[in-house]
């Protein structure tokens, strides 16, 4: 374990980063390679990491830093960088107030209540896992019903299992990787649930979490109820019709004494909502400009606070934009006005940034609705002609599609606005 | 437990039961408080609306009607001495046709009846003034300066921990297995222990007929109502201010909006007979029938908002009144049927039982002093100097546990002091577990908790006793024992 206690906290600091997992570190750094003096990392965890502490599994790494590494590797890698580049990591902390001034409230196991002021701030608050809630379950609150995350701390931080025979909801990247994870530990896992036609997880963790394990995948199958008095011990499923409504003639028990709802994930905006920052409500995350910037001056976000990334790298790429422009601001340097909207259109839900600028370079990243195999990703403006295309291969909506606007792409254009489209070509 | 005589025995450790323990502790008298569950008010009164109505929706040719509003008085005083959650938000029920009409008319007529001051007609315009989110096509209502919100939970842990300080005993996973009469003294069984008591209070909620079988009584059978309410995301805090009542029909008193003590919205209850007394399964007709009531009322509702989802089931009598009295066996008094407005008038049973009870030569001498309790802290809300007093003195405080509703270790560790001993225990005393995430950060720090402060294993957690088991430990993995252990079995 790295030392990183930090033992002297300043009252003024040029970039205060909420959050640090793979996002707020990096960004963190970003903002002291980019000219901030005094750079401060707030965790609420006893170790900086993020949730890449608790995902021991490898695959982290291969874009960002061309090599394949175990998430605690990962997280270990950014933080002795961060903390080499001289940035404060203050971890066990919370923040409990932002105002529009950026001065904030912490609380914190090493310095008690603290109120520090800031030039500049980024948002790298992460996500929260969807609930058996959220997705409104009938039945009863027998225990046994863990989020597919909360089910992986418990394995892999605190050795403990969840149960015997597992019943999990949802294909999302976390529950198929704690499919093959429960089945290792011996745990049987009795099938993978999934309400859409098709699979929410990465190709790769469908092959190498189920196929290669032998666990069935339901597609257009939920489940419709939980039994159990005092711990769960069956649910029951059934297949959904086009309209998603399962079909309770075909429905059938499973018995199993856990379910894991492994259902997506969704931005940790509470810090958002007190800085009323316009929010997109496809991503529930912030608006963000070309430089990650929000819509009120001097506060950035990046990482899973703004759009649900599917690989770290992205997230890593994304903290180094959003933090080097942090650090600028807090210099002074003011950051260019965009003057492009990027808007999604057919088959898109959503892009980030949502406002560009022609003259620079830029990475757009964006999930389409519905899978395409063969695909044309197209810019058009208003009028609806073509400003640029790109082929695509295979497009699903569990994969982000990455668009490079290299220099020059969008010479010569004159609108503000663009419709975003993924096609079939 | 001694083995000596007490005087009473409460069976059932819910709001009334709790209540009456607590009214018992003010005397000199030896009372022991029993539950089957792992912690008091685990049974109805943790799913319930969290109302403190306001008297004016009951009769008072009814014993319910009549005990109602005196229980509404009662909460204040109790609240200034115990500290739980409770706030007198004030009701509005609306009509929405003109048949909703004579309905109104009859709630200021009941409130005159029982000189209930305050009570007004509105007109459509105050009613969209004062709330603005509540529909444009409501024609007329009654508001009530009265009504009030409280976390139920919170007043039965206050309650029994109290009566505790004041020399009550409580006994939880106590199921009583028998009930003898032995001329002027009663034999309570327990699995753990036999108790001997002049008096039984049936105080069993769900469980009063069998308790009251098991005393060799009948004449009345309990009937679950089914309620279920969801929970809405606290982003839509002050959505209304009063609680948003419709016109009631025979049944019940409909799908309420209700503003949380805590600063959630929450919708409910719908009212379903179930034979199954068990049954707290929420379910997709209840959902729709609680929102397809609650967006008559407000119409900008959304599922969307659901953070959790619960049900609680009511114990009913046939009459559908309270069941309170003195029965054929000397000593015996039955609580029963405490159904709606069972909260509101849980102070007021209890002491009308104090009453019944010494009305039956129950002797009742003041204590003096009584002990007082000190009020849990709610870190959140304290000003920042007494939160910064607090983090120097006591570095707990120091922790954020749970994120979502900002609650930190010194508030955890607290409530196991004060007697939670499972996940549900710490999440209804401290709100852990209870924002949006639904313990899906924090519940592994409260298993760590409860494991630290109580010494015990995490796979002896529970979530609420017994059988609710959280976490198995990792099988051994030596060598020796991996032969012992089941492979695997192949997924089908």
């Amino acid at each position: 374990m790295i030392d990183d206690r930090l033992r002297v906290l300043h009252p003024k600091y040029d970039v205060v980063v909420a959050g640090g997992g793979p996002a707020g570190l990096g960004a963190a750094m970003a903002a002291r390679n980019a000219g901030a003096e005094r750079v401060l990392v707030v965790d609420r965890e006893a170790e900086a990491g993020g949730i890449l502490l608790q995902c021991i599994h490898s695959g982290f790494g291969l874009h960002h830093l061309g090599q394949e590494l175990t998430g605690p590797e990962y997280a270990q890698r950014i933080l002795q960088s961060a903390l080499d580049d001289g940035v404060d990591v203050l971890t066990n902390a919370y923040l409990m107030d932002i105002d529009n001034n950026q001065n904030l409230k912490l609380l914190s196991v090493d310095h008690g209540v603290s109120i520090l002021d800031t030039r500049a701030t980024v948002l790298a608050m992460g996500a929260r896992e969807r609930t058996r809630a959220a997705i409104r379950i009938p039945g009863g609150r027998p225990a046994g019903i863990f989020t597919a995350g909360a089910a992986q701390r418990l394995v892999n931080l605190n050795g403990v299992l969840p149960g015997r025979r597992v019943v999990i909801l949802g294909s999302g990247d976390i529950g198929l990787i704690m499919a093959r994870r429960l089945t290792l530990e011996g745990v049987e896992v009795a099938g993978v649930f999934e309400l859409l036609p098709h699979a929410n997880g990465l190709s790769r963790n469908i092959v190498q979490c189920l196929h290669d394990f032998d666990i069935p995948l339901h597609l257009s199958t939920t489940v419709v109820e939980i039994h159990g008095r005092d711990r769960i011990d069956k649910v029951t499923v059934a297949p959904v019709d086009d309209h998603l409504k399962p079909v309770l003639s075909k429905a059938w028990d499973v018995p199993c004494d856990t379910l894991l709802v492994s259902v997506g994930l969704i931005p940790e905006n509470e810090l958002s909502r007190e800085l009323r920052l316009r929010l997109d409500p496809t991503t529930s995350g912030p608006i963000v400009s070309s430089t990650m910037e929000t819509s009120r001056d001097g506060v950035f976000a990046c990482g899973n606070v703004v759009h649900i990334h599917d690989l770290v790298d992205f997230v890593s790429a994304e903290a180094e934009l959003a933090g080097a422009h942090a650090g600028r601001f807090a210099s002074g340097v003011r950051p260019p006005h965009d003057n492009v909207r990027l808007q999604p259109s057919t088959n898109v839900s959503y892009c980030v940034p949502h406002t560009v600028t022609t003259d620079q370079p830029h990475t757009v990243y964006m999930r389409v609705r519905r899978p395409l195999e063969k695909s044309m990703l197209r810019l058009r403006d208003n009028e609806g002609a073509v400003v640029h295309e790109r082929r695509l291969r295979y497009v699903v909506p569990a994969e982000m599609v990455t668009l490079k606007l290299r220099p020059g792409v969008l010479d010569g254009f004159q609108g503000d606005a663009l419709q975003v489209e993924v096609v079939p070509r | 437990m001694s083995n000596s005589l007490r005087d009473v025995v409460v069976v059932g450790a819910g709001i009334v039961g709790a209540a009456i323990a607590h009214e018992l502790s003010r005397y000199e008298l030896s009372v022991t408080l029993l539950d089957r569950e792992a912690e008091a008010g685990f049974g109805t009164s943790k799913a319930n609306s969290g109302i403190i109505h306001g008297g004016h929706h009951t009769d008072t040719d009814t014993l319910k009607g009549r005990l109602e509003w005196w229980g509404n008085q009662l909460w204040d005083p109790l609240c200034d001495e115990l500290g739980f959650g409770f706030a007198r938000v004030g009701e509005l029920t609306v009509a929405l046709t003109e048949t909703d009409l004579p309905a109104l008319d009859r709630l200021v007529e009941n409130a005159e009846e029982k000189d209930i001051s305050g009570v007004q007609v509105w007109n459509r315009e105050q009613i969209c003034s004062a709330e603005p989110q509540v529909t444009r096509g409501v024609i007329a209502g009654v508001f009530s300066p009265h009504t009030a919100v409280v976390n139920p939970y919170e007043a039965v842990f206050g309650l029994v921990e109290a009566a505790v300080a004041n020399g009550v005993t409580l006994g939880t996973n106590c199921p009583v297995s028998d009930l003898r009469h032995n001329g002027d003294t009663w034999t309570v069984t327990t699995p753990t222990e036999r108790l001997d008591c002049r008096f039984v209070i049936n105080a069993a909620g769900l469980g009063a007929a069998s308790i009251a079988h098991m005393a060799g009584i009948k004449g009345f059978e309990i009937s679950g109502r089914k309620g279920e309410e969801y929970l809405l995301d606290k982003r839509l805090r002050h959505l209304v201010r009063h609680v948003i009542y419709p016109c009631p029909t025979a049944v019940t008193k409909g799908t309420l909006v209700i503003p949380t003590y805590d600063g959630t919205i929450m919708l409910g209850p719908t009212a379903e007979e179930v034979d199954d007394l068990e049954d707290t399964k929420t379910t997709t007709a209840g959902e729709s029938n609680v929102f397809d009531g609650a967006r008559r009322l407000v119409p900008s509702l959304s599922e969307r908002d659901i953070i959790a989802q619960f049900a609680g089931t009511r114990a009913t009598i046939e009459g559908d009144d309270f069941l309170i009295g003195t029965t054929e066996a000397p000593g015996f008094i039955n609580v029963a049927g405490i159904q709606s407005p069972g909260l509101t008038a849980a102070p007021a049973i209890a002491r009308y039982v104090t009453d019944l009870l010494h009305g039956e030569g129950l002797g009742l001498t003041p204590k003096s002093p009584l002990n007082r309790i000190e009020r849990p802290v709610h870190f959140a809300s304290l000003a920042t100097d007494d939160q910064r007093n607090l983090v120097d003195s006591d570095h707990r405080y120091r922790r954020i546990v749970c994120r979502c509703e900002f609650v930190t270790e010194g508030e955890v560790c607290d409530a196991i002091e004060r007697g939670a001993t499972t996940v549900d225990g710490l999440k209804f005393r401290t709100r852990a577990g209870m924002g949006r995430c639904q313990g899906g950060f924090c519940a592994t720090n409260c298993i760590e908790l409860l494991t630290r402060e109580l010494g015990i294993e995490m796979s002896e957690v529970t979530k609420r006793g017994p059988g609710s088991w959280l976490v198995l430990d990792r099988p051994d993995t030596d060598v020796d024992s991996a032969d012992d252990s089941e492979p695997a079995t192949e997924a089908s």
